[in-house]
Formats: structure tokens, sequence, C-alpha cells
């Protein structure tokens, strides 16, 4: 099996939208007190990748 | 080849407002290239002006940042002086469809291989949120403020009327349909045209209650249906996606090339003929 990637957010290009926590299936990702997203529950993450594709300012990449 | 590696990292974090459907387009044209595994010196981004415009300053391609609603005329005459290289013109529907509009349908009509990507959100947005020719019927802009009574443009059907030979419509919630489409436009021989529904949640969002980008966005998951779909024939009021064109066309190029060496070739013989008189 193919190792988990990690889901890492640019706190610097981040604007807050809220668009990769909300429209995450497994509700991975919320939004900090600094309005920044952030990948509060790892574990439960599948790796789909489509709060990288969704993020407008391509601030999230799965590596 | 990592999608940063494509962006002009100087210029970011970009001058997007927050939630702004055209980074979701801007990232589904660089993994359309990416699969496509085009190197960067093969593409050319030519756009015109419009917050959508800023695509072409923000990627690291061969790029022109030209004249309002004019992408299609610069990108017309960069695929003819270079017919080798893939020319892809991000435009908003303000700069393609009022002011660009006959450039639109003649690049249409005369299936020049260029890919139009028109990132529709209804509105123009970098100049303060009046209406263009694709904000719906009734819906406001600054400049419709009870609601505006034009009828708006429908750009697949428009293209396709006007001879585009490759039309597909998709959403910014659809970002992986749009990674597809923008994919297979670019490789489509002829004039392509991709309209992605995009959120501008700063003026059409505001003006007209439709909250924030999120639920811009899920309007576009619950207001749109894929094509030939059941869903469809039930809701006939919900927009249609998918490739709503796909055919194959002589190309504009290809048939001013030929023209070229058929002339060359008629001229060779008729000296041919001279010489040996
Ligand atoms: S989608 Fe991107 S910009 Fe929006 S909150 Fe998530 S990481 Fe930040
Ligand atoms: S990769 Fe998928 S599951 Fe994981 S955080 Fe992103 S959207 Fe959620
Ligand atoms: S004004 Fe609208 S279209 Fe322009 S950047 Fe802001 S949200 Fe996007």
């Amino acid at each position: 099996m193919e190792e988990k990637k990690e889901v890492i957010i640019n706190r610097e290009w981040c604007k807050g939208c809220g668009i990769c926590v909300a429209f995450c299936p497994k509700k991975v990702l919320d939004l900090d007190d600094e309005e920044k997203a952030c990948w509060v529950n790892p574990e439960k993450c599948i790796n789909c990748g489509l709060c990288e594709l969704r993020c407008p300012d391509v601030a999230i990449e799965l590596e | 080849m990592a999608v940063k590696d494509y962006l002009r990292q100087r210029f970011f974090p970009q001058i997007w407002c927050a939630g702004c459907g055209h980074g979701i387009v801007m990232g589904g044209m660089i993994r359309a290239i990416e699969q496509l595994g085009l190197d960067k010196n093969e593409v050319v981004l030519v756009s015109g002006i419009g917050c959508s415009s800023r695509v072409a300053g923000y990627l690291d391609f061969h790029t022109m940042h030209t004249l309002h609603g004019r992408a299609l005329a610069f990108a017309s005459g960069v695929k003819l002086g270079r017919p080798h290289l893939k020319v892809i013109a991000p435009m908003g529907d303000g700069d393609a469809l009022a002011i660009g509009g006959n450039h639109l349908i003649h690049a249409a009509r005369r299936n020049i291989d260029v890919t139009a990507i028109i990132m529709n959100n209804s509105i123009y947005g970098m100049t303060g949120g009046q209406t263009s020719p694709l904000t719906p019927f009734t819906k406001r802009g600054t400049t419709a403020v009870f609601g505006t009574i034009d009828h708006c443009f429908d750009i697949a059907q428009l293209a396709k009327g006007a001879g585009a030979s490759f039309v597909a419509r998709t959403t910014t919630y659809h970002a992986k349909e749009m990674i597809k489409m923008i994919h297979d436009a670019i490789n489509h021989k002829g004039f392509s045209l991709v309209e992605v529904m995009s959120q501008c949640p700063t003026y059409y969002g505001r003006k007209n209650d439709l909250g924030a980008a999120v639920d811009m966005m899920k309007g576009f998951r619950d207001g749109t249906v894929r094509k030939g779909s059941k869903k469809l024939e039930e809701h006939p009021e919900f927009v249609e996606r998918g490739v709503l064109v796909n055919e194959a066309r002589p190309e504009y190029v290809s048939s001013y090339m030929d023209l070229i060496e058929k002339l060359r070739g008629e001229r060779e013989n008729l000296e041919q003929g001279a010489a040996s008189r």
C-alpha cells in the first residue's frame, strides 16, 4: 500500500475561504483562530485530494 | 512537476478575493497541462482584461496580457505564426462575450486551434460589479440594482452555433471534471471552448444574496446536472454540464498551410514548364 500523504497548508497563501473545510468528504479540515485551514483530523483523511483541487489559492498540497 | 513549479511565485499570495473561483480554474489549467506533459515553452497563454485575465500573469508559460476582449485576436495571430505551440486564452464572461463577442464567434467559425477557457461569474468583478451579458434575467449588479431586464447568453450554445468544434461546460465545484475537460480541449484540433461557472462572492454573490464562496459552489453542485442524466429530463431548469460538442472539422491553420503548399506546387510546376519551353 502506498504511504499516506500529508496535507500541507501554506498559511501565507491561505485566505480562509473555507472551501476545503466545507467540501472535505471526511471533515478532516477546519479553520483555526487566524482563519487559516488546518488538517485537524489526519487519521480520517482518505487522501482524496479534493481539497487541493478546489483550493483557489494553491495553498494546499498533498505531499 | 509540482503545481507550484508552474507559478510565478513572486506574485503570490495572488490578488483575487478569498474564495474567488478563478483560482480553482487556474489550478485546473495547471493540472491539465501537467497531465498532457507539455513543456512550459510549448504553451502560450493570451489574456484580455478582467479578474480572470490575471491567470496569464500568474502562470509561468509564454504569456501575453493584451487588450480587453481581444485575447482571441492575439491568440489567433500567435497560432498562425507558431502553429506548433498550444495557445490558450483564459477569459472572463464580460471580456469574452461583450467587447470580445465578435472575436469569439469568428474564432469559432474559423475553427482555429486555440482553446478558450471562459470563467463565467455572471458579472464584471474587476471594475465593481457591473452586469455582463451573462448576468441572468432579474439578477442584480451595480448597474442593475432592481435586477437586469436583459436576457443572458448561453455561452455553450452560442459557441456551438458559431461553429466551435469542441464545447464543454462545468463548474468550479466539479474540479476533477474541469481538469479532464480542459485537458481534452487543449488536445482537440480546432477551436475549443470550456465554460467554467465560477463564483465571484465579492460582487455577484453579495449583490444577489448568494452567500459566501462555499454557498455559491453548493449552488453549482445542486443546480447543474451531467449531460444525458435522467435528472435533466425531470428538471429542465438545471444547467447541463459535460462535453456538448466534439467533432472533427478542418482546422484553420492547417487549411492555410495546405493552401500555401498547393499554390507553391502550382507555381513550381509553372516555373518548370516555362524553363523547359
Ligand atoms: S480552500 Fe485554500 S484558501 Fe480556502 S481555506 Fe482552504 S486552504 Fe485556505
Ligand atoms: S485529501 Fe480529501 S479527505 Fe483528506 S483533507 Fe483533503 S479533502 Fe479531506
Ligand atoms: S471581484 Fe469577484 S471575480 Fe474579481 S477577484 Fe474578487 S471575487 Fe474574484
